[in-house]
């Protein structure tokens, strides 16, 4: 049987087996008089036989499915291996996958080699055992486990705290998952950096001020030799977001006080949602408007005043990721201030403080980390937002702080790294995984120092 | 069933007359010859709901006027709208005649910042902000332009702070947050927020509601040495604080004033009957 048919069927029993648990403390608190008579509700007994009918199952299940494949994948090896027929180490994986594609059909067995032929039976042979063995275990498991806890209803069992701690455990595992996939990413990221700092050492790429990753593909192509110095695409990514925080924050938070404390319902009503459809708009859309609309406007009217500004501006990049980011911070910000308990405004208020003094005196200090971290979020967001990039400031990797010139960022040369054929082990693909883990540093610190920021200056209220 | 519980009973017959007549007419001394404030014919409205039904009353300079009454009879309403704290409320609106010193406080020049800063307010629960205990203080000073160098701001804190005698208990930690402090120190310290401006009136707001029974009478005590400097008008639920601390009560009943008299004649003689029913508990 396929896995997840027995996945169904293990689910199926453990429904069924909750409506047999549930059902027989019912005849058992019957003649007691009630249910008040028994120690756990119903439902609890019903719980406590569903899990012990399918947890147990369920992890020899993912354990089976772990183990299944590199077990089968030996002894067909070892198959072969007696065959004769692996000579180097290296065929291996190249002989494994031919052997896994006789199996499925996708070559075609004619004109194969009879070994492998041979060790693709054995393959589909062990693959049906294997299937049958874990079926007939998981069965055996779930009657086994259904059984057990049915014989230990009665009506002094605390099925109660039994079921509370398996939950507690349930929401245990769903946290670690999120945990240990953020490792995980990391970690990869952090292996494939290492090895490319094998073969660009480190701090080439960290202060290195020069970025052409074009690598030679053949020996006798003309200057390809390919430099990687990251420091010209973190200036670009800094140089962008702050052009955006520099529109965002102030246009946010304000906007954010106008709703919080000065509009009228109806107002309010209708313009937090307005502006929150600005975060709907997909980023592509804002892209073309950078690179259509406001780059070429730039241009023009820095022409009539003298100036040049390049068609592909971090200025246009920059302006149009700010306006993106307004929502992200308004909202934020809003929910932070509306928060701010009605009595501290009542306070400031009878003292004869105007509206603006109360909002800048108490609430923005008292709403601070609130506003902070939506900052933060939104900083995040600049940093790690490609596509504008790519569409309004351009490819050209240049060392500038000037707003009217094009620039680069981080995730856009990540983009460029990754996209079009590639062989994964040329330091100029590995190059995406390096800029990746500083991008995850930086981001990092800079959460670490706002936090620090906020704890330093937090007005707290209770 | 036949034999009716007296007290039910009493309840009952108090019940038939609480019903208040639209042409209630406020007994007792209402009116003094020097007056702080003058209210005339003063109605309140939340959207189509009137909470306040035509009250006229005066307060006299220095003195300390209370207000007491069932829940929802409208006397904190009715402090609110004197230093205008109703106008936070939308659906809120003010109709009649409210005079300090003879300039209405509804007139539309009238500049709200000026009156707050001349009618301070305290509430119900402690709000100190979330500074240090010298910004608490220092706050309104700042915000009013009353101290002109840091030495000036030093003394208006430490004397504010005096008057709301918390001095001796902060002057150590006057830099850490005023939200440290406990219930009754936090509402003095509101106390001391307020008078920091040197306000003419002190709205208080059942001020020791939320506070234990020392704490309380630490503020009762307070109240008694700002009324040497301040006129108070102080909203509370409980009786005997009122006859402790004032010199006049005014009992509201359903958004009427119903009596105004000095405070020993009200707890030992009132007018009316139904101020007589409250006090003696027989509802509220």
């Amino acid at each position: 049987m396929q896995a997840t048919n027995i996945l169904i069927l293990i689910l199926g029993l453990g429904l069924f087996a909750f409506y047999l648990g549930r059902g027989r403390s019912l005849a058992l608190a019957k003649p007691l008089g009630g249910i008040r008579h028994i120690h756990s509700l119903p439902s609890y007994y019903g719980a406590h036989v569903a899990l012990w009918c399918a947890l147990p199952s369920l992890l020899l299940l993912g354990l089976w499915m772990i183990f299944d494949d590199p077990l089968i994948n030996s002894i067909v090896l070892k198959s072969l291996a007696a065959g004769g027929l692996v000579t180097e180490s290296s065929g291996e994986s190249l002989l494994m996958n031919k052997v896994t594609n006789l199996a499925q059909g996708i070559l075609p067995r004619q004109g194969a080699e009879p070994e492998l032929v041979a060790a693709a039976d054995l393959m589909l042979r062990l693959e049906v055992i294997s299937r049958w063995s874990l079926t007939a275990l998981m069965m055996t498991l779930s009657l086994m486990g259904f059984g057990w806890s049915w014989s230990r209803i009665s009506s002094s069992f605390r099925a109660r705290p039994r079921v509370e701690k398996v939950m507690e455990k349930l929401l245990l595992t769903c946290a670690c998952v999120a945990i240990f996939t953020t490792l995980g990413i990391v970690l990869s990221v952090l292996f494939e950096s290492i090895q490319f700092f094998r073969s660009v050492p480190i701090d080439d790429f960290v202060f290195g001020l020069d970025w052409s990753p074009q690598t030679a593909i053949r020996e006798d192509q003309v200057g390809s030799s390919g430099s990687f110095g990251a420091v010209p695409l973190f200036v670009g990514t800094l140089l962008i977001s702050a052009v955006a925080m520099c529109i965002a924050v102030p246009v946010g938070l304000m906007s954010a006080i106008y709703l919080a404390e000065y509009a009228s319902k109806s107002v309010r009503g209708f313009a937090k949602p307005a502006l929150e459809v600005l975060a709907g708009i997909p980023t592509v859309v804002y892209g073309f408007f950078a690179a259509l609309t406001v780059a070429p406007f730039l241009r023009d009217l820095g022409a009539s005043f003298g100036l040049s500004v390049s068609s592909e501006s971090a200025l246009a990049a920059g302006g149009v990721m700010g306006v993106m980011i307004i929502p992200f911070i308004s909202s934020l910000a809003d929910d932070v201030i509306t928060a701010v308990p009605q009595s501290m405004r009542d306070g400031s208020l009878a003292m004869g403080a105007t509206k603006s003094e109360t909002v800048r005196n108490v609430i923005i200090p008292a709403a601070l980390p609130g506003i902070v971290g939506g900052i933060m979020l939104a900083v995040s967001r600049a940093i790690g937002e490609t596509m504008i990039v790519v569409m309004a400031a351009g490819m050209a990797a240049k060392l500038t702080a000037n707003p009217l010139d094009s620039v680069t960022t981080v995730t856009v040369q990540i983009v460029t790294l990754l996209t079009g054929d590639q062989e994964f082990d040329s330091p100029k693909t590995l190059a995406a995984f390096a800029l990746g883990l500083m991008l995850f540093v930086v981001t990092l610190m800079l959460n670490i120092f706002a936090l620090q920021i906020v704890k330093k200056y937090r007005e707290q209220y209770d | 069933m036949n034999a009716i519980d007296p007290v039910m009973g009493a309840k009952a017959e108090v019940k038939q007359n609480l019903e208040v007549a639209d042409n209630q007419v406020t007994v007792g001394s209402c009116f003094t010859d020097a007056p702080k404030m003058t209210m005339r014919n003063v109605n309140v409205f939340y959207d189509d709901k009137q909470a306040i039904h035509n009250v006229s009353v005066d307060i006299a300079k220095n003195e300390v006027i209370a207000m007491i009454g069932p829940s929802g009879c409208g006397k904190s309403t009715f402090l609110r709208s004197l230093n205008r704290m109703n106008d936070t409320v939308e659906s809120c609106r003010v109709e009649g005649e409210i005079c300090m010193d003879g300039e209405n406080l509804y007139a539309p020049k009238l500049d709200v910042v000026e009156l707050r800063a001349r009618v301070g307010m305290v509430f119900q629960k402690p709000n100190p902000f979330p500074k240090s205990i010298y910004d608490n203080v220092a706050y309104g000073p700042k915000i009013h332009g009353l101290a002109d160098t840091r030495v000036d701001l030093d003394e208006i804190v430490e004397d504010s702070l005096r008057k709301a005698s918390l001095w001796e208990e902060v002057k150590e930690r006057l830099h850490q947050s005023g939200t440290g402090l406990s219930g009754g120190q936090q509402q003095r310290l509101c106390i001391a927020r307020a008078i920091a401006v040197s306000p003419e009136v002190i709205l208080m707001d059942e001020p020791c509601s939320a506070l234990d029974p020392i704490a309380t009478a630490k503020i009762e005590e307070l109240i008694e040495e700002l009324s040497q400097n301040f006129t108070i008008a102080i909203v509370t639920h409980s009786m005997q604080q009122a006859a402790r601390v004032s010199h006049r009560t005014a009992y509201f009943h359903l958004g009427r004033l119903i009596e105004v008299n000095p405070t020993e004649q009200v707890f030992t003689m009132p007018e009316h009957e139904l101020t007589e029913a409250y006090i003696t508990g027989r509802f509220g």
